[in-house]
C-alpha cells in the first residue's frame, strides 16, 4: 500500500526497455518480467540467433556442435517479453526514448544497456573488422568466426603453425584465450601431432595461470622442446603491433611469425552503442552505480555485463548473468518505489584444459561502503591436480552450461 | 536451537513480503538463491548432466552441507569455495526457499533390470533413513531419487572409497552391502534411484 505513494510522480508507467539481447539483457528481461509482471518489457536485439561464446572453444576444438551452442527468443516472447529484432543507433537520455536503425523510437522509463564488447582492431596495423569476418577470425563473438576458425583447423596440413594473438587487460573472459589455446591444442595433438601453436601475448601473466601451466605441461608437453605450445609474453616482446593479412604473418619485437592458422583477438572496449549514447569513460567502459548499476553519467540507464565497470567482477558471462538480476531487482524496485534489497552476486568459469581435465575459478561478491567486493574467505581456484576431481569438474561444466543458458533463455 | 530460530524468522520474514500485493521489493532470499541458479538451474532444479538439483531439499539437510562444505567436512569440487561466502543467517534464508521450490526428478534413462535389483538391496539397506524409496525431504539425508546418475556415482564413490564420512550407521549398512554385493551394488542401487 505504501508502494503507490511513493510512485505517484511516475503514474503507474513502467516501461523497460533494454539493449542487446545477449546474456545479460535476456537475463535482465526474465528476471524483471518475473518479479513484477506488470513491467512492460521490451528487448531490441540486433540478430534473431544468439550463440554462446561459451562452449564456443569446444566447437573449435571439434568437441561439440555449432547447434549446441544457438539460442532463439522463443522462450523470453512466450513469458510476455516484447523481442524487436533491431540495432540500436542511439539513445536520448534526456528525452528517454531508444532510437533503432529500422527508425523506430521506443519510449522508456527505464533502459538497460548490455551490449557486449567492442574491438580496438586500430591497435594492430592491418587488421579490420572486416579482414576478421574474412579470413583471421578473432571468433570472440561466437557466429561465424567461431566456425570460420574451426575449418581452418581442419583444413590445415599436419605439421602446421596456429597463431594466437590473445588481447591486453581488461577483456571479456580473462581464461578464454588460454581455454582456446588448450582445446586446439587437444584437437591437434589428436589429429595432427607434428603442428604447432605459437601464443604471442601482450601480458606477462593470465587468469588462473598457474593451472593452465600445469595443464599444458601434463597435457602438451609444455617446457620441453617437444612442447606443442610455445608461449612468448610481453617481456620476449610478445606484443603483437603488425599483420600482413595475404600471408598471415604478424609482426612482434620477438620476431615476424608465419601462420597457417591465424587468431588474432583484439584489445576490447565496451559495445559501440555505449559510446554513441555517451555511456563510456576516458577508457572505454561505462562507469555505474555498483548497486542499481545505473549510469554514473546518464540518469534512468543502467549498465550491465561486460561494458559495465564492476570490478572486481571480471568481464564473464556468469557476472553478466548475476549482474542482470541485481539490475532488475534494482530497476523493479525503483519503478515502484520500494527499497531494494542488499544484493548478492557470484562469478565462477570453468575451462576444460583436455578431455577429462577441467578447472575453475569462483568467488561469492557483496556490496559494501559503495562498492562490490570479494567476500573475504569465499572463492578461489581448482585445488592441486586429482585425476577423478578434474573428471568431475569437466561434467561439472558442462551442466553448468546447461544451467545458465536455461537461465538466461528460458 | 539456534538454526530452528534463524528459519522460524526467515519464514516470517516471506510470509510478510508475499503478502502485499504490489511488487514489494525482492526479499533477501531470493536475491541470494538467484545466485546459485547458473550451475543448479533456475529455482534450483539442474538441468543436468550432473550437477545435484537442490529444490525441495529439506532446510536441516540443506544447511548441514552449506557447513560441511565451507568446513571442508564434505568433499567437494566447487562448493566449498562458495559455501564459504555466506553468513549463517544467509545460509537460513537459502535452505528456506529452497525447500520451497519443487523438486523435479531428473530426465534420464535407468536400466530396468538393474533398478529392480537396486530396489531390493535399497529397502533392505538405505530405506530405514532414505524413506520411501529415497524420496522424502524430510528425512533429512539428501533426496536420492531422481537425482542426477553421475552426482549419485560421485557422492558412493566418495563414501565408499572413505572421502566423505557417513552417518555411523549408514557406513555400517553401506558396509555390509558391499562387501556382500560390492560394486555392482552401488550400481544397482544408483540405477534404482535414478530411475525414480
Ligand atoms: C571464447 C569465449 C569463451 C567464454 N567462456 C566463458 C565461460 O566459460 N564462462 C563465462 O562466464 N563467460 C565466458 N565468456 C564470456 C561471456 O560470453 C561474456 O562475458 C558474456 O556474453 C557477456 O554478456 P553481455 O550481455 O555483456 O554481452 P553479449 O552476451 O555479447 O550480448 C550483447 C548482445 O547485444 C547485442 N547488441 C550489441 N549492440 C547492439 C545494438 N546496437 N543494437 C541491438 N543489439 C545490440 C548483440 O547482438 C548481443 O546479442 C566467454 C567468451 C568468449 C569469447
Ligand atoms: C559454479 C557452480 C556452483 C555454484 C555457483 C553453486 N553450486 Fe552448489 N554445487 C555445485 C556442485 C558441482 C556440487 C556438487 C559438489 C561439488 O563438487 O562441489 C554442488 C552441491 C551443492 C549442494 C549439495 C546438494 C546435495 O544433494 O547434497 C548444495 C546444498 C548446494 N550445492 C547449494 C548451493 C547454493 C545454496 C549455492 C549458491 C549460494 C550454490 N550451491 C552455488 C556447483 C555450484
Ligand atoms: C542410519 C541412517 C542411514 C542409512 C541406513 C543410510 N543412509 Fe545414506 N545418508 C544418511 C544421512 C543422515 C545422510 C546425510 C548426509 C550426511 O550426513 O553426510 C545420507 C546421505 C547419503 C547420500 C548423499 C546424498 C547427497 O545428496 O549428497 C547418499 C548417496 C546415500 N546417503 C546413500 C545411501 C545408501 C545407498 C544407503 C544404503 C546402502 C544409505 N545411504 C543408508 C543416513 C543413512
Amino acid at each position: 500500500a505504501g508502494a503507490s505513494a511513493v510512485t505517484s510522480a511516475s503514474a503507474a508507467s513502467k516501461k523497460v526497455v533494454i539493449v542487446g539481447g545477449g546474456i545479460g539483457g535476456a537475463t535482465a528481461a526474465q528476471y524483471l518480467k518475473k518479479m513484477d509482471p506488470s513491467i512492460d518489457v521490451t528487448i531490441v536485439e540486433y540478430n534473431k540467433d544468439y550463440y554462446t561464446c561459451f562452449m564456443s572453444n569446444e566447437v573449435i576444438g571439434g568437441h561439440r556442435e555449432m547447434e549446441s551452442i544457438h539460442f532463439t527468443y522463443g522462450k523470453l516472447q512466450a513469458k510476455g517479453i516484447n523481442v524487436v529484432y533491431d540495432k540500436v543507433t542511439g539513445i536520448d537520455a534526456a528525452g528517454q526514448k531508444v532510437m533503432t536503425a529500422g527508425g523506430k523510437s521506443i519510449a522508456y522509463d527505464r533502459c538497460i544497456v548490455s551490449p557486449g564488447v567492442d574491438f580496438k582492431y586500430e591497435m594492430i596495423e592491418g587488421y579490420s573488422a572486416d579482414v576478421a569476418d574474412s579470413s583471421i577470425p578473432h571468433a570472440w563473438k561466437a557466429g561465424p568466426q567461431t566456425e570460420m576458425l574451426r575449418k581452418q583447423l581442419v583444413d590445415m596440413k599436419d605439421g602446421g603453425t596456429v597463431v594466437i594473438c590473445p588481447p591486453g587487460n581488461p577483456f571479456r573472459c580473462p581464461p578464454g584465450p588460454y581455454e582456446r589455446i588448450s582445446q586446439i591444442a587437444a584437437y591437434l595433438k589428436k589429429n595432427k601431432p607434428n603442428s604447432k601453436i605459437v601464443v604471442l601475448d601482450p601480458k606477462e601473466k593470465f587468469s588462473k595461470f598457474g593451472l593452465f601451466m600445469d595443464g599444458w605441461k601434463r597435457h602438451y608437453g609444455y617446457g620441453t622442446d617437444k612442447s606443442l605450445i610455445q608461449w612468448i609474453k610481453k617481456s620476449e616482446g610478445g606484443t603483437v603491433t603488425k599483420v600482413d593479412v595475404a600471408t598471415k604473418t604478424v609482426t612482434c619485437e620477438a620476431g615476424t611469425f608465419k601462420a597457417d592458422v591465424l587468431n588474432i583477438i583484439p584489445f576490447q572496449k565496451a559495445g559501440k552503442i555505449a559510446f554513441d549514447a555517451g555511456l563510456t569513460n576516458d577508457k572505454g567502459w561505462c562507469p555505474i552505480d555498483h548497486k542499481t548499476f545505473e549510469s554514473t553519467l546518464h540518469k534512468n540507464i543502467h549498465i550491465v555485463g561486460d561494458s559495465s565497470v564492476a570490478s572486481p567482477m571480471p568481464k564473464s558471462g556468469y557476472a553478466a548473468n548475476s549482474q542482470a538480476k541485481v539490475c532488475a531487482a534494482a530497476v523493479a524496485s525503483l519503478l515502484n518505489g520500494v527499497e531494494m534489497v542488499e544484493p548478492s552476486w557470484v562469478n565462477t568459469c570453468y575451462s576444460v584444459i583436455a578431455p577429462g581435465d577441467g578447472i575453475s575459478v569462483a568467488m561469492v561478491y557483496a556490496y559494501k561502503d559503495g562498492k562490490i567486493i570479494k567476500v573475504k574467505g569465499s572463492g578461489g581456484l581448482t585445488g592441486a591436480y586429482d585425476a577423478e576431481l578434474r573428471k568431475r569438474e569437466e561434467l561439472y561444466a558442462h551442466s553448468w552450461f546447461k544451467n545458465i543458458t536455461a537461465d538466461v533463455f528460458g | 536451537m539456534k538454526k530452528t530460530k534463524l528459519i522460524a524468522g526467515a519464514v516470517l520474514a516471506g510470509s510478510l513480503l508475499a503478502s502485499s500485493n504490489a511488487f514489494a521489493g525482492m526479499d533477501r532470499a531470493t536475491m541470494l538463491a538467484n545466485t546459485c541458479a547458473g550451475c543448479h538451474g533456475p529455482g534450483g532444479v539442474s538441468m543436468g548432466p550432473a550437477t545435484p538439483s537442490i529444490a525441495g531439499i529439506s532446510p536441516d539437510y540443506f544447511i548441514e552441507s552449506m557447513n560441511a562444505y565451507a568446513m571442508g567436512d564434505r568433499p567437494s569440487t566447487i562448493m566449498m569455495r562458495i559455501a564459504k561466502g555466506y553468513s549463517e543467517a544467509d545460509i537460513a534464508l537459502m535452505a528456506d526457499y529452497f525447500s520451497k521450490q519443487k523438486h523435479l526428478s531428473a530426465p534420464q534413462q535407468a536400466d530396468a533390470t538393474l533398478s529392480t535389483k537396486g530396489k531390493k538391496l535399497h529397502d533392505k539397506y538405505c530405506e530405514k533413513c532414505h524413506t520411501e524409496g529415497g524420496s522424502l525431504a524430510e528425512d533429512d539425508s539428501g533426496i536420492l531419487a531422481g537425482q542426477w546418475k553421475p552426482y549419485l556415482q560421485y557422492n558412493m564413490h566418495d563414501f565408499t572409497s572413505g572421502n566423505r564420512e557417513a552417518p555411523k550407521k549408514m557406513a555400517k549398512k553401506m558396509k555390509s552391502m558391499y562387501e556382500k554385493h560390492g560394486q555392482a551394488g552401488v550400481d544397482q542401487l544408483i540405477e534404482y534411484y535414478s530411475s525414480k
